[in-house]
């Protein structure tokens, strides 16, 4: 019996720097490698020093990122080049496309904006994704000679996948994060029945059975259409990729529905860009946007155009996407500053803000807000948070594990609280154990693990065949299986005993037993064979006995011969047989004995 | 093991391979080179076709018979009526035995809708996303093509006379088992059959086989298929290319040490270089252009066409005639080009960087942006007539040439000498293809392009890759009938030597299954108590109970309550393997210490002999063989329980 350990080293009852570190098979793997966006200090990257001192190559096999937001792949810069990594990354084509983008922008607001040393640099991202291998999905990828990865859709984001890794027995899903139902522009999350030792699940709505998801659609774009109605300005922030397609997405189909007029922006550049890789990558979208691409690419927007900087003086009303998404800099803070002293405009912030931004002070409901030199801004727009983040519910989690029959589960990125419910939930549902380590804290699984056997067809023919002569299989007459285990250089063969001794370089011992039975039957020697061989068969149909010469039955090794015969019809029998057919002759000896004596 | 042959075409193979109970399709392709012995169906009706004579056979009852079915051009014999093919036939093999079929590229998949949709077929079918997308557009545009210029009346009655008619038609293979096309109804069903998978997926069939996609670098998503048994493993390479062009490089790793490798599909073009054609290409096409004509390139909707759009128009670019516009007509021209710019995961390294970026992957994204790539479902649709303008470069479908709108062209260019035809695509033979059209006036010029290997690369491949046995289509056994003195251009010796593989015939394959995968219960696994001999060498006996179920075995704990062997009634004793020799000593010994002590022993001349007088018993010990000659039951256990504490057991 071999344990699974994992140990969150983030993401363990608790939302943000996901990184998990996984051991099975004398295997060392890392899941993610994200950043926590609610700290400044050291807290905001994982402790790599659990793993090693110093550089990590040697202690670690393997890295899978599961998708491109930061709070999963924010920190891979910083381990590979910054504390030393040089061993192989796993991530989705998207992912790899698109972490970087994130990831540059993400630095940029560290370093240039905050002011920040001791950073990654560009260069260091770029060095950090020559180390990556591109995965496709389902594809069985061979890490070393031991460790295989595959990947699942996970439908949280684009490129967003599940990683099944297995270690000779054993094996893992790691789920990153992932939605059940799907969405404006992505699919469903789904995987097969792989049955892993482990389930690891994220449980960020571990106890909500959420709304449906058209409500808050509904209300979303009631909102803007109100606002716009009234003539006034409505600001997005949004970060460029993910949430901001499918509010565009939303949007537009809305738009083109209600036939509205007013016009829709976004900044040009990164969006721009980024719906090109929405684009590029249309497999990775759900179903309806794939099967109708050619004719309309959902990602070629029609009443969504590119802002200019002029229009944001330009009276009537209008919906702008801007980037950032937490109104720390940039155009969304410029429109910001103009926009927010009108009570008619309408800020909405569809993601999470870290503190300090403006975007969070804004949320937190401050009616002022100081800029960096020292501006203050009134803010009379109205403010509204939308949150459009695609995780699973807890009937999503449930659905999930039904999916793939894990023998536990292990919950993380979640609310610790949240994460005991579901628990309960799970173990009480399908008796299965549930664990949900802290961060830093080690999570023993323990394991049983099926050892697969080699065996001779031979052998395996012979027994079904014996089995299958009985006819239809019968539950209660299990079919038995005998043979001689031999293990050779951690290789474990079953094989018929005679070529076990072989195998072994043994002599094979052979134990023959002869006895006499005497038994009372009329008749003639010959007849008297005639009528054992007829009580046997009909006592066991299906395995018939045979003469082989004159007078002598043959059963397997076991041999009955006439010796001789009397006046009073009493037989003497000569019943022979080698040790392993035991039982047969047993049963043999007593089934004449009860019928003839 | 066996294989079936359903197909006498090696391009476009149809194979059952079946093994290990299971039967696997292997390819589906369909053989179009019987749509050679018809007239061209034109869209508008051609006087000149029209006017062609009947064919006036030297018997008079078969003219009769045959009422004009058959018409002569420049002496050519040519069928007037539907287009008809041949799909694999299934007289050797019942379909709705097969479990699944695996499909390795576009080109290979066409015959799916006959076999899903016709037969009693009940299995699954398995394609990469691009195979089954572009396999899709070539059967739209087939049926398209097709239905487009009906024919109502069926040509079946020169089949009955096909003996008396002249060569090539009286050739024609199996015409009684030839069918009209499918409709885009049965495509529709038939493809809703395929699932998707990704290349290096695992994929289990009932339980018994794995397979697994590897590309093939022929084409977008084209593959060789891995199966393995867990202990065979046969690789199945069809239409693979070992070139640089735009699909993913072909995975060669994953095809060696196989204990049969099965090779089809390698170039129609055995004497053509692809590359050297390639360059014959842009030249012919530059120098017609140059002479004030226009060239009409008859292919496929996808695959080569890309490569030929990039490197053509680089060519262009060069020589300054950038100005030149590409025309490319197919009733999947806009989804092809749609659909090769988003399967990045597909592509060669080159290719997929771009995505990064993000660019289009493909240049001719960027022709079509600035106008110089023009595509149009017909020659019919909106907006063509204001874009037409000479000298330009024509891509059209069919290469059989015998419908589509390759068909118009010719009608409309044949005549003139300033235009050229430049034959690409190899599937068909180009003089047998403009039969038909004959005499033409326009250039025609030949560079067919196959990147599919060609014998010395497969003979490389085959030494590289050292499969345990080679099965082959029985032609590349032989030098090709088109040079029937090249040696070289035929699958080299070796050992054992290359198995043929003929049409429409059965071979048994030299492949024997030994070993099966069994997973022994954990709780079972416990109970053992292995004997170890040395170090990485121990062994125990084994008894559970073998629990199958889809194909998968389990070694499971035998409860005493679930009865014994077949011999209900018997004593349940689990055998015990005993090996070495008795000590003779040791043995006098346990038998005194059970109260036998009138033990005589007797030395005989290969071994000893025990006698036990008062029990009437004898024991003979003859080295590693021991014989107990006992009448008495309960004396007889007790004398077996001594030995087998004698000898050390297993």
């Amino acid at each position: 019996m071999t344990d699974i350990k994992v140990t969150p080293l983030g993401a363990g009852q608790d939302v943000g720097r996901s990184c998990i570190l996984l051991q099975m098979g004398g295997k060392n793997i890392m899941l993610d490698c994200g950043m926590h966006m609610g700290y400044n200090d050291e807290r905001r990257f994982p402790d790599f020093s659990y793993i090693a001192d110093g550089n990590l190559t040697e202690s670690l096999d393997c890295v899978i990122i599961s998708h491109f937001h930061l709070d999963h792949c924010g920190a891979l810069p910083f381990m590979t080049e910054m504390v030393g990594y040089s061993g192989p990354i796993y991530m989705t084509h998207p992912t790899k496309a698109i972490a970087p983008i994130l990831l540059e922008d993400m630095r940029k607001v560290a370093v240039e904006r905050k002011g920040e040393t001791n950073f990654f640099t560009s260069a260091h991202i770029k060095d950090c994704m020559k180390k990556v291998i591109a995965v496709t999905l389902h594809q069985t990828v061979q890490v070393d000679s031991e460790i295989e990865i595959k990947a699942y859709y996970a439908g949280h984001v684009l490129g967003a996948a599940m990683f099944h890794v297995k270690v000779g027995n054993q094996s893992v899903v790691y789920t990153g994060d992932y939605n059940m139902t799907p969405d404006r522009h992505l699919g469903a999350a789904w995987i097969d029945k792989c049955r892993p030792n482990i389930l690891i699940s994220e449980s960020t709505y571990a106890t909500t059975i959420r709304d449906s998801k058209r409500c808050r659609e509904r209300d979303f774009l009631k909102k803007v259409h109100d606002c716009v109605d009234r003539g006034g300005k409505v600001l997005i922030p949004v970060f460029a990729l993910g949430r901001a397609q499918e509010l565009c997405i939303l949007l537009e189909t809305y738009w083109e529905r209600m036939n509205l007029k007013a016009p829709i922006y976004f900044a040009v550049g990164l969006t721009e860009k980024a719906n090109n890789y929405y684009k590029m990558f249309i497999t990775w979208t759900n179903q309806k946007i794939r099967k109708t691409f050619v004719q309309r690419n959902m990602f070629d927007f029609k009443h969504i155009r590119p802002f200019d900087k002029s229009y944001a003086d330009t009276p009537g009303p209008m919906v702008v996407f801007a980037t950032p998404g937490m109104l720390h800099a940039g155009l969304s803070l410029q429109l910001f500053k103009k926009w927010a002293p009108n009570e008619n405009n309408m800020l909405i912030m569809p993601g999470y803000c870290v503190s300090g931004t403006v975007g969070a002070k804004v949320l937190s409901g401050a009616k002022k807000v100081e800029t960096e030199n020292r501006q203050v801004i009134e803010v009379k727009m109205s403010v509204q948070y939308m949150s459009f983040s695609a995780h699973a519910d807890a009937k999503g989690i449930m659905q999930l594990i039904q999916y793939c029959e894990p023998q536990n589960v292990l919950l993380v990125h979640g609310e610790g609280v949240k994460m005991e419910f579901l628990k309960q939930k799970i173990q009480q549902e399908y008796g299965i154990d549930c664990y949900m380590p802290a961060n830093g804290e080690s999570a023993y699984i323990p394991c049983k693990p099926v050892v697969p056997v080699d065996v001779s067809l031979s052998l395996l023919k012979k027994e079904m065949a014996l089995y299958d002569t009985v006819g239809a299989p019968d539950p209660k007459r299990p079919c038995r299986m005998h043979g001689v285990l031999v293990m050779k250089d951690n290789v474990l063969r079953l094989m018929e005993p005679e070529k076990a001794f072989g195998e072994l370089g043994l002599n094979r011992h052979a134990i023959r037993f002869t006895s006499c039975l005497q038994l009372r039957l009329p008749g003639s020697a010959s007849r008297a064979m005639d009528q054992i061989q007829l009580i046997l068969n009909s006592q066991n149909t299906n395995y018939p006995v045979k003469p082989s010469e004159e007078g002598v039955l043959n059963l397997e090794s076991v041999s009955i011969k006439m010796e001789s015969t009397d006046k009073e019809d009493r037989k003497s029998m000569m019943i022979s047989w080698a040790l392993q057919d035991e039982d047969l002759a047993t049963w043999i000896m007593s089934s004449l004995r009860q019928v003839i004596v | 093991m066996k294989i079936y042959s359903l197909g006498a075409n090696p391009n476009k193979p149809c194979n059952i391979l079946n093994f290990k109970g299971v039967s696997l399709m292997l390819d589906c392709g369909l053989d179009i080179n019987s749509a050679l012995h018809f007239l061209p169906l034109p869209l508008v009706a051609s006087k000149r076709l029209s006017n062609l004579p009947n064919w006036i056979p030297k018997d008079a009852q078969d003219a009769a018979l045959l009422d004009g079915e058959l018409k002569e051009c420049e002496n050519r014999v040519l069928v007037d009526g539907p287009i008809e093919i041949l799909p694999p036939q299934s007289d050797i093999f019942d379909i709705c035995d097969v479990d699944t079929i695996l499909l390795s590229n576009h080109a290979c998949m066409l015959a799916l809708p006959f076999i899903t949709e016709e037969t009693g077929f009940k299995g699954r079918v398995y394609a990469t996303e691009p195979t089954l997308q572009i396999g899709r557009l070539y059967m739209e545009e087939l049926v398209n093509y097709l239905e487009r210029t009906p024919k109502s009346q069926r040509a079946n009655r020169w089949k009955q006379v096909i003996q008396s008619l002249p060569p090539p038609l009286s050739g024609a293979l199996r015409p009684n088992d030839w069918k009209k096309v499918y409709s885009t109804k049965a495509i529709n069903a038939s493809l809703a059959k395929v699932r998707m998978v990704g290349f290096n997926e695992k994929i289990d069939i009932c339980g018994a086989l794995t397979v697994m996609a590897v590309s093939s670098g022929y084409s977008l998503g084209s593959c060789n298929w891995i199966i393995h048994s867990g202990y065979e493993k046969i690789a199945y390479v069809s239409a693979s290319s070992t070139l640089t062009t735009h699909p993913r490089p072909m995975d060669q790793v994953a095809l060696r040490n196989a204990d049969l490798l099965i090779l089809t599909a390698l170039t129609q073009t055995p004497v053509a270089n692809p590359d050297s054609m390639l360059g014959e290409f842009c030249m012919a096409v530059a120098s017609t252009l140059r002479s004030g004509g226009s060239c009409l390139v008859p292919c496929h909707p996808s695959g080569l066409l890309y490569d030929l759009f990039e490197c053509l128009s680089v060519h262009l670019d060069n020589i300054g005639l950038s100005q030149i516009p590409l025309f490319f007509f197919s009733p999947v021209a806009e989804t092809s080009l749609a659909y090769s710019n988003i399967f990045a995961e597909w592509l060669s390294s080159g290719k997929q960087s771009k995505v990064y970026l993000p660019e289009e992957p493909f240049p001719h994204a960027h022709l079509i942006k600035n106008g110089r790539l023009k595509h149009f479902p017909s020659l019919h649709a909106e907006g063509f007539t204001n874009e037409y303008r000479q000298p330009c470069v024509v891509f059209c479908g069919h290469p059989s040439l015998r419908f589509g709108n390759v068909v118009h062209f010719i009608e409309l260019w044949g005549n003139h000498s300033n235009h050229s035809i430049v034959f690409v695509e190899p599937d068909f033979p180009y003089l047998e293809a403009l039969a038909p059209y004959q005499p033409l006036t326009m250039k025609i010029v030949h560079c067919p392009i196959d990147t599919s290997l060609s014998f010395t690369q497969a003979n490389k491949l085959i030494r590289d890759l050292k499969p345990g046995n080679l099965l082959v289509p029985d032609v590349y056994l032989h030098p090709p009938v088109s040079a029937p003195l090249r040696s070289d251009l035929v699958i080299q010796e070796l050992d054992p030597p290359a198995l043929g593989m003929k049409s429409y015939q059965v071979l048994q394959l030299p492949i024997k299954r030994k070993q099966e995968k069994v997973h022994l219960d954990p709780a079972l696994a416990s109970r053992l108590e292995p004997i170890q001999f040395k170090t990485g060498l121990s062994a125990s006996t084994l008894t559970g109970k073998l629990d199958a179920r889809d194909n998968k075995f389990t070694l499971k704990v035998l409860n005493e309550e679930e009865g014994g062997t077949l011999y209900s009634a018997a004593e349940r004793m689990l055998p015990r393997h005993p090996w070495g020799s008795v000590d003779t000593t040791q043995l006098l010994h346990l038998l005194s210490q059970h109260g036998l002590l009138d033990a005589r022993v007797e030395d005989t001349p290969r071994g000893v002999v025990i006698h036990l007088p008062r029990e009437d018993t004898v024991i003979q010990l003859e080295g590693s063989n021991t014989h107990v000659y006992c009448h008495d039951e309960a004396l007889r256990r007790t004398l077996r329980d001594i030995l087998l504490q004698c000898l050390p057991c297993l």
